[in-house]
């Protein structure tokens, strides 16, 4: 996930692969930056409400972000533009670390997720995903009678 | 402009390393770092001697009452990186830009020590 698929500097994509080895061996790899996942990373967590999900989707437009939710899977696809320039004489790489290119993340949820309640939000290169629950699903006050 | 040692931190100031690209040209330099969630007002950047710091406070809309975090890769609220930077920059000319969690810093390098044709005279 984390390797483009069009190499643009072989060193950094050597580079790109021995710091993911790295953290694959740390003993809390998170830490040297936004690992596990690739990109974007994502965060989940949930109320007896709703379930929040959180990509840190760092430089997209909110409008080329493509969001899905289907039988409780949510799928998050898009393209990061390259910052980094093509090799030449004016200008040299010396980090390359960023993600560029295509992605496409996919996150298993809960199924009593309700597909017609869905908000999304985009901000400061987050997106912030809310679901709510069914109705069904949801804690309920029993009364006795 | 290299990666100062500081980045390793006491435990209790952990921060996440945030990943940079950095590209030199001739007049001087430009780094990009990914910092989600950090909003112009949480970021703090700041040149103490030729230690450069950047420094972001992740922001989470969180749902009213709190939630239980069920999966987590992002797993500290900040983000925190230094870098050394080397005597040729000017750190008088700095432009930051944020956008969509994206910094986009640009370093000029002082004038002396840009390139320069050096004409040759004949006697």
């Amino acid at each position: 996930m984390e390797l483009s698929f069009f190499p643009r500097d072989v060193f950094a994509e050597l580079d790109r692969l021995q710091r993911s080895m790295q953290r694959a061996f740390e003993f809390s790899p998170s830490i040297r930056g936004i690992a596990r996942g690739g990109y974007p990373a994502i965060n989940v967590g949930g109320t007896t409400q709703s379930v929040e999900v959180y990509a840190f989707a760092p430089g997209l437009e909110a409008g080329t972000i493509e969001l899905k939710l289907e039988k409780g899977v949510l799928s998050i696809a898009g393209e990061r533009a390259v910052d980094v320039p093509e090799p030449n004489e004016k200008a040299s790489v010396h980090v390359n670390e960023r993600f560029a290119g295509r992605f496409h993340r996919v996150v298993a949820l809960t199924d009593d997720l309700d597909p017609n309640a869905v908000r999304a939000r985009y901000r400061d290169g987050l997106l912030h995903v809310s679901i709510q629950r069914r109705e069904a699903a949801q804690p309920r006050k029993i009364n006795i009678e | 402009m290299k990666e100062a040692n500081e980045n390793r931190q006491p435990r209790e100031e952990q921060a996440l390393l945030p990943p940079v690209d950095v590209i030199e040209d001739a007049n001087g330099i430009t780094l990009y770092a990914d910092l989600p969630g950090v909003s112009k007002e949480r970021l703090n950047l700041h040149v103490d001697g030729e230690a450069l710091t950047i420094e972001g406070d992740i922001g989470f809309d969180m749902p009213q009452g709190g939630m239980e975090a069920t999966h987590a890769e992002v797993s500290l609220p900040r983000f925190r990186r230094v870098f050394t930077l080397s005597k040729e920059l000017d750190t008088e000319k700095l432009q930051a830009e944020l956008k969509h969690g994206v910094l986009k810093l640009r370093i000029q390098k002082a004038e002396h020590a840009k390139p320069r044709k050096i004409v040759v005279e004949a006697s």
